[in-house]
């Protein structure tokens, strides 16, 4: 079985409400230094059979139609597990 | 005239439509389930609010894909007339039936409450009956409104009149703390090229008689019928 962890994150220079609250309230906690804090989606999406060419092009297909939105979010992912 | 209203698993203003096109119109409405491919000879079609399939993953995102979307798609592509408010704007964002994206609101809020729109175009099917610059009043009730889009693609919006109301203060300027959500230049509602999808986060079938508040949302379903009635 092969999985695939699934980055899915905002595209630079789109404004990250979530992660610029999640920023300050570090800062409130005392956390120095904080640059900035930007908040994606993690997904695994485990596949029952395939080679991992199959799975790398069923995986960008799954990104491209319904996981990530192009207009406003970059994708990346790395498959782990055996072929089979 | 005969409106579709498309009802997704989580919609929830499909009932406030009803009333206004059945009750306060005198027109004719009927729903359309999601899984059903069938606009059931509508002449327009109506995506209305909720949290369709509970706005799973992204506002919209899984609703696009429901059977009865790509019905919507092809009535679109002849030249029927669709409209989207709150998360059927979103839900025509995430079908590419309409350009650009909704995201989170900047102000940590989900925002409930009155606003004022400037009217940037009369020249679609929804908005004949309006003047442009006119300024009308309609609530609003989302926590993902902000409109985005990248600035290249932005500039072809607005050079071809797709701006269609903006975020705005009694008097009709469109300023910072008059925009709820953080908005990309304001903008509350836009069309497609072709002028026959529109998509608006305040939703206009909640302003339609005076006892709720404003009459303004009338307006926009006029505009429909004299359209209509026009063709």
């Amino acid at each position: 079985m092969l999985t695939a962890r699934i980055y899915v994150t905002l595209k630079p220079g789109v404004l990250d409400a979530q992660g610029d609250t999640v920023k300050s309230a570090l800062e409130t906690l005392g956390f120095t230094g904080v640059e900035a804090v930007r908040i994606g989606k993690f997904m695994v999406v485990t596949l029952s059979s395939g080679t991992k060419e199959q799975a790398t092009a069923q995986i960008e297909g799954m990104c491209k139609r319904l996981l990530a939105n192009p207009v406003i979010e970059d994708y990346a992912f790395e498959l782990e597990g055996a072929e089979g | 005239m005969k409106f579709g209203i498309v009802v997704f698993p989580g919609s929830w203003s499909q009932q406030d439509f009803y009333h206004v096109i059945v009750n306060v119109l005198k027109e004719e409405a009927c729903y359309l389930w999601h899984k059903e491919a069938d606009l059931k000879g509508s002449d327009c079609v109506i995506l209305p609010g909720g949290f369709a399939h509970g706005d799973y993953l992204r506002t919209g995102a899984i609703a696009r894909f429901s059977p009865i979307m790509g019905e919507v798609a092809r009535f679109a592509e002849k030249g029927g007339l669709v409209l989207g408010s709150c998360n059927g704007f979103q839900i025509l964002t995430e079908a590419g039936l309409l350009p650009g994206a909704l995201l989170r609101n900047d102000c940590l809020h989900y925002r409930c409450k009155w606003v004022h729109l400037r009217v940037e175009s009369q020249d679609t099917p929804f908005t004949g009956r309006m003047q442009r610059g006119q300024v009308v009043r309609m609530p609003i009730s989302h926590g993902e409104g902000r409109y985005y889009i990248d600035r290249e693609t932005f500039k072809r919006l607005a050079d071809n009149d797709q701006v269609v109301f903006r975020y705005c203060d009694e008097r009709g300027n469109p300023t910072k703390e008059a925009n709820p959500n953080g908005s990309l230049d304001h903008v509350a509602g836009v069309c497609n090229e072709r002028r026959n999808v529109l998509g608006l986060m305040p939703p206009p079938e909640r302003a339609a008689e005076a006892i709720l508040g404003s009459e303004d949302g009338r307006l926009m379903f006029a505009s429909i019928l004299e359209t209509f009635a026009r063709a």
